[in-house]
């Protein structure tokens, strides 16, 4: 059971490029790139590629798909223009800009941006979606599929704080979540029309948890939705629940599905659930682990979750024991991501420090993006590090 | 010399009936793509009309500009995804923008102001000395976002006349920037700048916002149960009326704030309570009937109502305040006309969440404001041209 459904896993990966970094915390929504090996410092003259600058501002992240960096941004201001931005991953040069207006609400936080979701694409298109539920399926040479305006559809549909759910491609669908005070609900989009599959309603909750996926060895494909009530499966074809898990959840971190099928979900710290196609079952819970915004990573059975006040916890994934901690600095709104044995982590201020991963965690250097300041998770694609700003797009790679 | 004559005859005809076919094509490639409605309808026939729309040649830009007129929010943003193919197709393989035809597309008002101001962008990006000669007419333009440029000019011209040291055409300079100002960065800067420069500006007149309420709670919102409840107000609204409120009887309070952002604090209004309703009544007089849009920012839940008449009701606590938060239309008649509104606050208690508060103005669908005639403040809105398409 456990092998096939990690040839599932890994099938489900191979439909994008080897190389490709295609949506929120990359392939299969783990954070991890394994065969990657970015610098672990860098500078102004050293091992910066490239840096560009950006059309508007966004905590999104980059994403990479067959050697181009998407990257999305909103700009004026009322932060109602929405942008995506196509840039050849190899020199940086931009090769086309696709500018949209809003059409839902636009107000959010300072610090945030309504280009605050991550784009996501199957491969063929970029689907980008924006804290004002604007939702453009973009093809991979800039022309316009389709575009959907989700509160104009649902005019209660939004938060003036902002939203940041990111979306997921789910077998024919993709998926958005939407969940607020108002018009709250989920709902799976075709990616060849847009027209809406299914559309579920959810809690009357704020919400910025992104949705996960779980393939299964059946073929069926499960949708994982964490909201503060609890974490939600819901069949990818029809929106069907398969199954409910009652918890106080994180409203903000993403839950993660591991390499061999378990779900991290952030709930009294961090649960591990192990899933069937009807049901879930809890192996452990860890209230040591408790990540803030950021979602934690999985990698060679420990588990790794860096909470509000900057502590990087590791957890022996088997029993959700802690195996050891470290201090960082700053507080943290990316989540860590993984390459070769080494965590990168960017905190507010723009400090990035890796760590590395083994018995215990060891602080191997620590670089900064020109003193701006970073809320958007890192890409990594080959042995680079794609991070964004409000400002500038930078590729960190060896010269 | 017969067969050339023939033959060119055929060509030419050819021809003609080609880009004939080509126009026609083009235009039922937009009207499909405009048949898009809300939750995807008629996406089927828009995507492949979007996917042959993106290919056609530049010949065809004004027309894809123009097919926004009358177009909606989302059928806008497909016109707009084809207009930047077909202008990034054809200038990476090095053609020239008919920059002409956009001018006049541009400074036409029955064009779709959002079409007009893409045109201007693309004018831009062939001709950058397109803003000093173009934005300038603007400053009272349909389009928010040319007249946003138009105002950010004359605001930069008035500093420069200010740094010369030429007070009195600093003054005219930052005084015309106000009147064109609709964004709220600009207002603010347009009357601190006049303000320096010893200038009386009244701001909350310019906005629109009211500043005299009457105020009446507080009524029982416990666990968020009383939104939905029509509260004696909700029935009719007796400003000498004694009604049953959340702690003992409650009455009608005429309150003005000093605000000129037109902030109602009821917490001062009413004192701090948690659980609670107010409701805020102002009667506004109108010239005439027209058609106005009705602005709240309020972080409480809330309600408004116009005449009597419900125009829209949002039950979300504590996510955000903002000028303008909650937009909706309404029609005033000739006349006192009743505008009622009501404040929800909840049971949370982060600091962050003990905010009970409200602004609301009257304006046009530009931000222009709509000033009651019984406006007690010295401001008029003769100040105030409306745009005319």
């Amino acid at each position: 059971m456990k092998r096939s459904l990690i040839g599932i896993l890994g099938v489900s990966i191979l439909i994008l490029a080897g190389a490709d970094w295609p949506g929120f915390l990359g392939a299969g929504g783990r954070g991890v790139a394994t065969e990657s090996q970015p610098p672990t410092q860098w500078s102004s003259d050293a091992n910066v590629a490239w840096k560009t600058p950006l059309p508007g501002r966004g905590p999104s992240s980059p994403i990479v798909v067959d050697g181009r960096v998407f990257v999305t941004c909103s700009a004026g201001p009322n932060q109602d223009r929405l942008h995506v931005v196509c840039l050849d991953a190899q020199s940086g040069t931009q090769l086309w800009q696709r500018q949209f207006w809003a059409t839902g609400r636009t107000y959010s936080h300072p610090t945030s941006a309504v280009a605050a979701n991550t784009p996501v694409s199957d491969g063929e298109a970029v689907y980008a979606f924006y804290s004002s539920n604007d939702l453009a399926c973009v093809e991979l040479d800039g022309t316009l599929r389709w575009f959907r305006g989700l509160t104009h559809d649902y005019p209660k549909a939004g938060n003036d704080v902002g939203m940041s759910s990111s979306p997921v491609i789910a077998g024919d669908v993709v998926v958005v979540q939407i969940e607020n005070q108002g018009d709250s609900f989920a709902a799976g989009i075709s990616r060849q029309t847009g027209e809406t599959v299914w559309r579920i309603p959810r809690d009357f909750r704020a919400n910025w948890s992104s949705p996960a996926v779980l393939p299964h060895p059946s073929g069926r494909v499960t949708v994982i939705l964490q909201s503060p009530s609890g974490l939600t499966g819901v069949d990818a074809a029809d929106g069907e629940q398969r199954w409910h898990y009652a918890a106080d959840c994180g409203t903000i971190p993403t839950p993660v599905v591991t390499a061999d099928g378990m779900i991290l979900c952030n709930a009294n710290g961090v649960t591990m659930l192990k899933p069937t196609e009807s049901d879930v079952e809890v192996v452990w819970q860890s209230n040591r682990l408790n990540p803030g915004p950021a979602s934690p990573v999985y990698h060679q059975d420990q588990v790794y979750a860096v909470n509000r006040a900057g502590v990087l916890s590791c957890a022996d994934a088997a029993n959700g024991e802690t195996k050891w901690q470290l201090r960082l600095k700053g507080t943290f709104w990316a989540s860590p991501v993984l390459a070769g044995s080494n965590l990168f982590l960017v905190n507010h201020d723009g400090l990035a420090q890796v760590v590395k991963l083994g018995e215990s965690g060891e602080l191997l250097a620590s670089s900064e993006f020109d003193g701006e300041k970073i809320l958007g998770t890192p890409a990594i694609s080959g042995d680079a590090l794609y991070v964004r700003s409000d400002e500038h797009l930078w590729k960190i790679a060896a010269e | 010399m017969f067969r050339i004559l023939l033959t060119s005859s055929v060509l030419g005809l050819t021809w003609c009936q080609s880009a004939f076919a080509a126009d026609a094509q083009v235009e039922s490639l937009i009207q499909t793509i405009c048949q898009v409605g809300p939750k995807g309808a008629g996406h089927v026939a828009a995507v492949e009309a979007q996917r042959e729309l993106s290919r056609v040649d530049v010949a065809h830009l004004i027309d894809v500009l123009t097919g926004m007129r009358g177009a909606d929010k989302l059928s806008r943003n497909w016109l707009r995804a084809a207009v930047e193919s077909i202008v990034s197709r054809h200038t990476q393989a090095g053609g020239q923008l008919p920059v002409q035809e956009l001018e006049a597309f541009l400074v036409d008002l029955d064009n779709d102001a959002h079409a007009r101001r893409l045109a201007y962008e693309l004018i831009y990006s062939a001709d950058p000395t397109a803003e000093a000669r173009l934005i300038p007419q603007f400053i009272n333009d349909p389009s928010l976002e040319l007249r946003r440029d138009a105002v950010r000019l004359a605001l930069d011209e008035a500093e420069q006349l200010e740094k010369q040291g030429l007070r009195d055409k600093a003054i005219v300079s930052f005084r015309r920037a106000l009147n064109g100002a609709r964004d709220e960065a600009q207002i603010k800067s347009a009357a601190e700048s006049l303000r320096r420069l010893g200038q009386k500006v009244d701001v909350a007149s310019h906005f629109g916002f009211i500043q005299q309420w009457h105020i009446a709670g507080p009524f029982d919102n416990t666990d968020t149960q009383g939104f939905d409840v029509a509260y004696p107000p909700e029935d009719k609204v007796q400003l000498d009326a004694v009604m049953p409120g959340k702690n003992g009887d409650v009455s009608w309070k005429h309150y003005t704030t000093d605000d000129e952002y037109g902030l109602v604090d009821l917490t001062k209004a009413l004192d701090k309570h948690k659980g609670a309703i107010a409701y805020a009544f102002t009667e506004f007089v109108a010239a005439e009937p027209r058609q106005v849009e009705l602005r709240l920012g309020c972080i409480n839940a809330n309600k408004i109502w116009l005449n009597g008449k419900l125009l829209t009701a949002n039950n979300v606590y504590h996510a955000g305040s903002y000028i303008d938060q909650y937009v909706t239309a309404g029609q005033l008649q000739k006349g006192k006309n009743q505008i009622l509104l009501k404040i929800a606050q909840n049971e949370q208690e982060e600091p962050w969440a003990q905010r009970w508060e409200f602004q609301f103005r009257v304006c046009d669908e530009f931000g222009t404001a709509v000033l009651s005639q019984d406006r007690p403040l010295a401001q008029t809105a003769r100040l105030f041209r409306t745009p005319t398409r």
